[in-house]
């Protein structure tokens, strides 16, 4: 029964990694790899070293095309990323994980972060995001409104509640009076906006912003009632930042020039 | 029912090229060294390995031909094997083991037990219908094996190696039964096997294979007794030289000369038991007699007596006692003479 | 935890004995984190919440089919890989065992292209008869299939390879045919390989949940399993749930293979 034993083993181990939750990395870190611009004359106090930014799924493209703008005016300075859901990101911080900067899809996860000691300061509000009714290219599900998430017939992509994004979806239909009958809850808006573009979901619940980072795949249908949910997207310093001089700068390159310029084009609304 | 087999393949290192024949009722002893082609015989007849060239037909049906492109599957074939770990069904009882091939032939399942329960009576096995296989003595397995073979009445049953299991004190009276039960049987019978023995109580014929080939084929005593080839002389104990006879001597290939007892002509095989050659330290008195001045090699304890290997101009093996060796102070490399009486000595054409 | 001593521990070298302690470590500290760190005061009011036992019957019935479906198509895959002389074996064979080594994420997208409602196949199924896989229970067992058939394959092939194959020969000197042999011959030989197969495929399916999030979506009741259900958990900010599931997860996997070892040993 040496065969038995060992396959016991094998799957002792498989279990466990299970158990770590070690199954599948979803968050994507994007190291931007500007190896340093010729350039040799730079001010004494320009920031250097790594910085690493936690930010929600939803500023993925926005915080890429940044990374690459101050890639160029401190070419030291390089800045990790790890998006994901707020809620997640909030929870692997209270966990203990090292990172330089924050950034929430809503104020109710900065909240949790904020209660639980480890921003630094006082979030300050850079972006505010409204959602969209997202369908496929060609609209195959013929949808028209917010009345058609709650067609059984219809396969519907909606954001878990307890993230940012599928609560502000909650707070949408409740303004609406739709009771919607979603066929998945995605953690991560990403998610939801991936579905949509393969074809898989008729509709989705998503940012304006991710769904016009999806490009052709996705069309979004005129909702009226948008405008009434908006999301602030807070961004802090963390307590025990490991580089707060590059943090600070990375913030104001958020806060400022050129971070406002690249989230505007991405479709997000000034603070 | 007869089956007439002619047996071409290549496989690895061996080069199987054998004509066999079996009448009805007959069991032939294939006997041969490991690696000769013993059990590839058996599969090909069996129809798990494919012929290469040849042909195979048993009462009358061809089972192989190759060349017309003929193969009747190994369950088709009507073909039984039982071999040397008898490969027992483990998971099945004794009951369900015998009546497998029954079943395996869609029987309805009580007719199969009913039959199979008569076959076990038959082997004298009453009573271990529920046992498993792992439950048996190896002289039980044998018979339940035998059993599950010939419960489908094959036209050929093959035994490979059917004793070699078997621990030496069980050995003789299982081969007895084997040797009662195969008695019963109509059908062709093969038996093969390495041991000397076996193959002459259960062959009415023997048929020696050496690598790849058949070398040598009769019946038992004729064989004990006619050794044609150096592996067959050692098997049945004889010493075995090969010469050119003219008259009453011989000339063997190292130059050196045998007396016979009778005229012969032509090249001969010359065949004495080691029990025959007289070992002395100086040339032996006497005027017929053969005397070779040789070189020994070995001594080895065989039975009672002492078993001397001899080199020079004739190579030979002598059985002397213990107190012969003391007395003449053999030793390996020690130097001494050979005699054979030339009445011990039987000639045959080779 | 008891420890036996024995004199002969003394001679472990300690070039294994570090790295084994640490290893142990590894594979063990975990689970000792999650059971430190558990609200074992909330316990059964979170074990029997709604969500959690929802996620629990949805796991282990889709684990369950999911082994089945892996006995049924996995068993005669391992035959045709350890019995057969099928042209282009090895690529077959390693073509089958890539999800072993492949993130499972990836077999959910691959799965996405192949049965979703754009795909290959799905396309299909979707335009000729309606049926639409994806966010259904049915794809949660496709996907646990697809990553944990491989593990009965290999098991079963090994099991196969290792079987005396004359007595299939002598099934076949008796007049069974090939369909008889396998199932009243070579499959209770190999019944021992097919068990244990069986036992880390089913474990391997109620692990699930990069192919099943990424294929299947994430629906309580449908799709969401007791893995998507804690993963949830940790993103929504509720580690307490988390813990709880992973411990739930280890005690189910523990006690099954405990039982099994023991039962395997008595057999032995």
């Amino acid at each position: 029964m040496r065969r038995a034993r060992l396959a016991l083993a094998v799957t002792a181990a498989a279990l466990l990694s299970v158990a770590c939750g070690g199954d599948d990395g979803d968050d994507s870190s994007a190291a931007p790899s500007d190896e340093a611009a010729a350039e040799t004359t730079e001010p004494a106090d320009a920031p250097t070293g790594t910085v690493t930014v936690l930010a929600a799924a939803s500023l993925t493209e926005s915080f890429e095309a940044l990374a690459d703008q101050l890639g160029d005016d401190y070419p030291d300075l390089e800045i990790v990323y790890s998006f994901g859901p707020s809620s997640g990101l909030v929870e692997q911080l209270l966990s203990g994980a090292p990172a330089d900067v924050l950034a929430t899809a809503d104020t109710n996860t900065m909240d949790d972060a904020v209660a639980g000691g480890v921003v630094d300061g006082e979030p300050r509000i850079f972006a505010r995001n409204t959602l969209a009714l997202a369908v496929p290219a060609g609209n195959p599900g013929n949808v028209t409104g917010l009345a058609d998430l709650a067609n059984p017939d219809l396969r519907i992509a909606i954001c878990e509640p307890q993230v940012p994004c599928g609560g502000a979806a909650q707070r949408l239909l409740d303004a609406a009076g739709v009771t919607a009958a979603p066929d998945t809850l995605t953690t991560d808006v990403k998610e939801a906006a991936s579905l949509v573009a393969l074809g898989e979901a008729d509709a989705a619940l998503i940012y304006l912003t991710d769904a016009a980072a999806e490009g052709d795949a996705v069309e979004t249908i005129d909702v009226p009632e948008t405008d009434q949910v908006v999301n602030d997207y807070p961004v802090a310093l963390l307590t025990d930042a490991p580089n707060p001089e590059g943090a600070q700068a990375v913030v104001d390159a958020i806060t400022g020039e050129p971070g406002q310029t690249i989230l505007g084009e991405a479709g997000f609304l000034a603070p | 029912m007869s089956l007439d087999a002619d047996l071409s393949l290549r496989r690895g290192d061996l080069e199987l090229r054998a004509a066999l024949t079996v009448a009805p009722g007959e069991v032939v002893a294939l006997l041969g060294p490991n690696g000769a082609g013993k059990s590839t015989v058996l599969q090909l007849l069996a129809g798990i390995l494919p012929l290469e060239a040849g042909r195979v037909e048993l009462d009358g049906v061809t089972l192989d031909d190759p060349a017309e492109g003929v193969h009747v599957r190994p369950r088709d074939r009507r073909v039984g094997m039982v071999v040397q770990d008898y490969l027992l069904f483990p998971k099945m009882s004794v009951l369900e083991n015998v009546a497998f091939g029954l079943r395996s032939r869609g029987m309805p399942r009580d007719r199969a037990r009913a039959e199979a329960r008569q076959w076990l009576t038959r082997m004298g096995l009453d009573g271990y219908e529920r046992r498993r296989p792992g439950e048996l003595s190896g002289g039980q397995a044998q018979r339940v094996a035998l059993a599950r073979a010939l419960i489908v009445e094959p036209r050929l049953l093959l035994l490979d190696e059917p004793l070699a299991a078997l621990d030496a004190g069980t050995r003789p009276a299982v081969r007895a039964e084997l040797r009662r039960h195969l008695g019963g049987y109509g059908g062709c019978t093969l038996v093969v096997t390495h041991d000397p023995l076996e193959a002459m109580v259960l062959g009415d014929r023997v048929v020696v294979l050496e690598r790849g080939g058949v070398v040598q084929q009769g019946e038992p005593a004729e064989v004990a007794r006619r050794p044609r080839t150096d592996y067959v002389a050692r098997l049945v104990g004889l010493n075995l030289l090969t010469g050119a006879a003219s008259g009453r001597t011989a000339q063997l290939p190292s130059g050196a000369v045998v007396a016979l007892a009778h005229d012969a002509t032509g090249l001969v095989h010359i065949a004495f038991p080691p029990a025959a050659v007289t070992l002395s330290p100086s040339r032996p008195e006497g005027s017929a007699r053969n005397a070779w001045p040789l070189v020994i090699a070995d001594l080895e304890a065989h039975g009672d007596l002492v078993r001397v290997t001899a080199d020079g101009v004739v190579p030979v093996l002598a059985d002397v006692t213990p107190l012969a060796v003391a007395d003449l102070g053999l030793e390996p490399g020690g130097q001494v003479w050979a005699s054979v009486k030339a009445s011990e000595i039987s000639v045959y054409p080779a | 935890m008891s420890r036996t001593r024995r004199t002969d521990d003394l001679r472990v070298p300690a070039g294994l004995l570090i790295p084994a302690a640490l290893g142990v470590a590894i594979l063990v500290l975990p689970m000792v984190g999650l059971i430190v760190r558990a609200p074992w005061g909330d316990l059964p009011s979170i074990l029997t919440s709604d969500e959690v036992l929802t996620a629990l019957r949805l796991s282990l019935v889709t684990a369950t089919v999911s082994t089945g479906v892996a006995l049924v198509c996995g068993v005669p895959v391992a035959w045709l890989l350890a019995r057969t002389t099928l042209p282009g074996r090895s690529v077959l064979r390693g073509l089958v065992t890539v999800p072993l080594v492949l993130p499972p994420v990836v077999g959910g997208v691959a799965l996405l292209m192949v049965f979703g409602r754009r795909g290959l196949v799905g396309g299909w199924l979707y335009d000729t008869f309606g049926i639409s896989l994806p966010f259904t229970t049915e794809a949660v067992v496709l996907a646990q299939v697809f990553v944990a058939m491989p593990f009965l394959i290999v098991a079963v092939e090994g099991a196969l390879r290792t079987a005396d194959r004359r007595y299939d020969d002598v099934a076949a000197t008796l007049g069974a045919t090939s369909w008889t042999t396998f199932r009243r011959v070579t499959l209770p030989a190999v019944m021992p390989g097919v068990l244990a197969g069986a036992v880390l495929c089913w474990a391997r399916a109620l692990g699930e949940f990069g192919a099943t999030v990424t294929f299947a979506g994430s629906f309580p009741g449908t799709t969401r399993t007791l893995p998507l259900e804690a993963y949830v958990a940790i993103n929504a900010g509720d580690s307490d749930v988390a813990i709880v599931l992973s411990l739930l997860m280890i005690a189910v996997s523990v006690t099954i293979l405990v039982g099994l070892r023991d039962r395997w040993i008595g057999a032995a």
